[in-house]
Order: C-alpha cells, then sequence, then structure tokens
C-alpha cells in the first residue's frame, strides 16, 4: 500500500473510466453531462499513458497525452457547437426527447 | 516514499469523488464544478509522478479553455434548473440496472487486465525514446516533438482548424433584418452608378427627380 506503483495508477485510470462508462449509460437528463463523461473517459487514458511513460521510463507516452489533449479539446468544441445549434432548432437538450433518429 | 503514497491517495480520492459528482450532480453547473476539480487534483497526480509539462498544460487546456466552454454552453442555453437525477427518474429506470451491470463488469475486466498481464521480456530495451533524467521534463518533450513527431504535430495543428471551422460553421446564423456593411459592394461600386452628368440649358433648371 505504501510503495505506489504503476498499479495504482492503472487502477485509478479504471476507476475512472468505469465512472465515465457509468455517467453515459445512466444518464437519461441532460446531454452535456455525457460530453463531460466522455471527457473523463478521455482523462483516465492519459493517466494510463502518463503511468505507463514514467514507469517504462519512455517518453512516447507524454507525447501521445498531448495528442489526446488536442482531439479531445477539438471533440468538446464540435460537440458543444452541435448542442448549441440542437437547442435553438427545437428548444431542447433533454436526452429523452431526443429521438428523432429512431425512426 | 510515505509522503508520495499520502498524497497519491489524497489527489486520487479527490479525483474519484469528484468524478462519481460529475455524473450524479442535480445541477450541470454543479458538474461542471467537480469536472474542473477532477481535472485539477489529476494533474496534480501528473506534476507530483513528473510529468510536469502535461500536468500544466492539462491545467490550461481543460480547465482555461475546455470546462470554461461547457460553463458557457450550460450557461447560455440555460439548461442548469433542468434536473440531472437518474436516480429518481421513474420513466427510465429501467436503464440503471442494466446500465450498472455492465459497467460493473467492464470495471472488473480492467481490473483483471491489470493484475494479470505480463512484460514481453525485451520491452525495455526495444524502447527508443528513453528519459533523460539530466534535463527537465518540458526539454525533454521539446527535443522529440518538433522532430520525431512533427508530422503528427503538424496534423493535431490541422485537427484544430478543421474544429475552429466546424464549430463556426455550424453555430453562424444569418439574422435577417440587420444592416451591415458589404465592403465588397462599396469597394466594387463604379462612377456610372453613383454619378449622373446632366446638360443643364441656361435659364431653365433641372427637375430633380424626388
Amino acid at each position: 500500500m505504501i510503495d505506489v506503483g504503476l498499479g495504482h495508477y492503472l487502477t485509478l485510470g479504471a476507476i475512472i473510466f468505469t465512472i465515465g462508462i457509468v455517467g453515459i449509460f445512466l444518464n437519461r437528463k441532460n446531454i452535456i453531462v455525457i460530453l463531460m463523461s466522455i471527457e473523463l473517459i478521455l482523462l483516465s487514458v492519459n493517466i494510463n499513458l502518463v503511468a505507463f511513460s514514467i514507469f517504462l521510463n519512455d517518453l512516447t507516452g507524454q507525447i501521445f497525452t498531448l495528442f489526446i489533449l488536442t482531439v479531445a479539446a477539438a471533440e468538446a468544441a464540435i460537440g458543444l457547437a452541435i448542442i448549441v445549434v440542437y437547442y435553438r432548432n427545437s428548444s431542447t437538450i433533454r436526452v429523452e426527447e431526443i429521438n428523432s433518429l429512431k425512426g | 516514499m510515505l509522503a508520495h503514497a499520502i498524497f497519491f491517495y489524497i489527489f486520487s480520492l479527490i479525483a474519484i469523488v469528484s468524478a462519481i459528482m460529475v455524473t450524479v450532480s442535480k445541477n450541470t453547473v454543479h458538474s461542471v464544478f467537480f469536472l474542473i476539480l477532477d481535472f485539477i487534483s489529476i494533474s496534480c497526480l501528473f506534476i507530483m509522478i513528473g510529468a510536469e509539462f502535461l500536468g500544466m498544460i492539462m491545467l490550461i487546456i481543460y480547465v482555461g479553455a475546455v470546462a470554461v466552454l461547457f460553463l458557457f454552453v450550460v450557461m447560455m442555453l440555460n439548461v442548469a434548473q433542468q434536473k440531472n437525477q437518474w436516480f429518481s427518474a421513474r420513466e427510465s429506470s429501467k436503464h440503471i440496472p442494466v446500465g450498472l451491470i455492465i459497467s460493473t463488469i467492464i470495471f472488473f475486466e480492467l481490473i483483471i487486465v491489470i493484475g494479470g498481464w505480463k512484460y514481453k521480456p525485451d520491452l525495455v530495451s526495444s524502447m527508443s525514446l528513453n528519459i533523460d533524467s539530466s534535463i527537465s521534463n518540458t526539454h525533454a518533450i521539446g527535443y522529440v516533438l518538433y522532430t520525431d513527431y512533427i508530422h503528427i504535430f503538424q496534423l493535431s495543428g490541422m485537427i484544430l482548424l478543421v474544429a475552429m471551422i466546424g464549430a463556426i460553421v455550424l453555430t453562424f446564423r444569418q439574422r435577417s433584418g440587420v444592416k451591415r456593411q458589404s465592403y465588397f459592394s462599396q469597394i466594387s461600386r463604379e462612377r456610372s452608378d453613383g454619378v449622373e452628368l446632366i446638360d443643364v440649358p441656361s435659364n431653365k433648371g433641372v427637375k430633380s427627380d424626388d
């Protein structure tokens, strides 16, 4: 317990990943919270990459974390723009009422 | 080593609790605040473990840009009071057991993978980018980011450009009834459009058309 190793960081990443998955599955009210859960999942991936990079003494993981940060920022911008357009058209972003793709 | 362990447990506990609060919090603005707390504690972990450049970049990008963008959208759409209560939602209660079972399975799969894998024997010797401990983390990243990874770096810049153009195109709206200046029609105005020469006979005057 005292000696914090690679497994501790990977477990932390797994816990945060699972919380993000739970947030996507169980959220039925607000689609912005789903976007925040996706950010949590990307954050847990970043934790894994940085922990492997430090404990295996290889810099590649940190470089890839930088690119994941870039993609996450772009994804948040596009997702929020889509949400704004959807709210402007249908004046709701509740998950239960977004069912126009259901047919 | 003891202080390292104590700080690790404190920061990871804060991160896990705030990640839970992001998903279960009733108010969306509170969710964004807990997301900010989560990012800050994870970046403290990064700084503590020795990746200080990534920790600082994480603070700047996530807390400074992404979370503020989320706050803007939440406040602009006025959805903060739409309750986010999946624990007490009656009509969606059939999703909750299935979702919980699937996420528990995912969690235990991840834990099994973490507990049970072994390194390839020649893994460490096959690596190319060993961390040089004599230079700082930022220095080491700068050495490889602009040399070995320059194409991926340019490509991520293109991704950001496409995201910016996409966000502008999606949210741009041409309002009707708003007067605005048109530089093109101003510049392309000809002399014959604006000025008319009239031959005025003497003692007659000109009838102005009004």
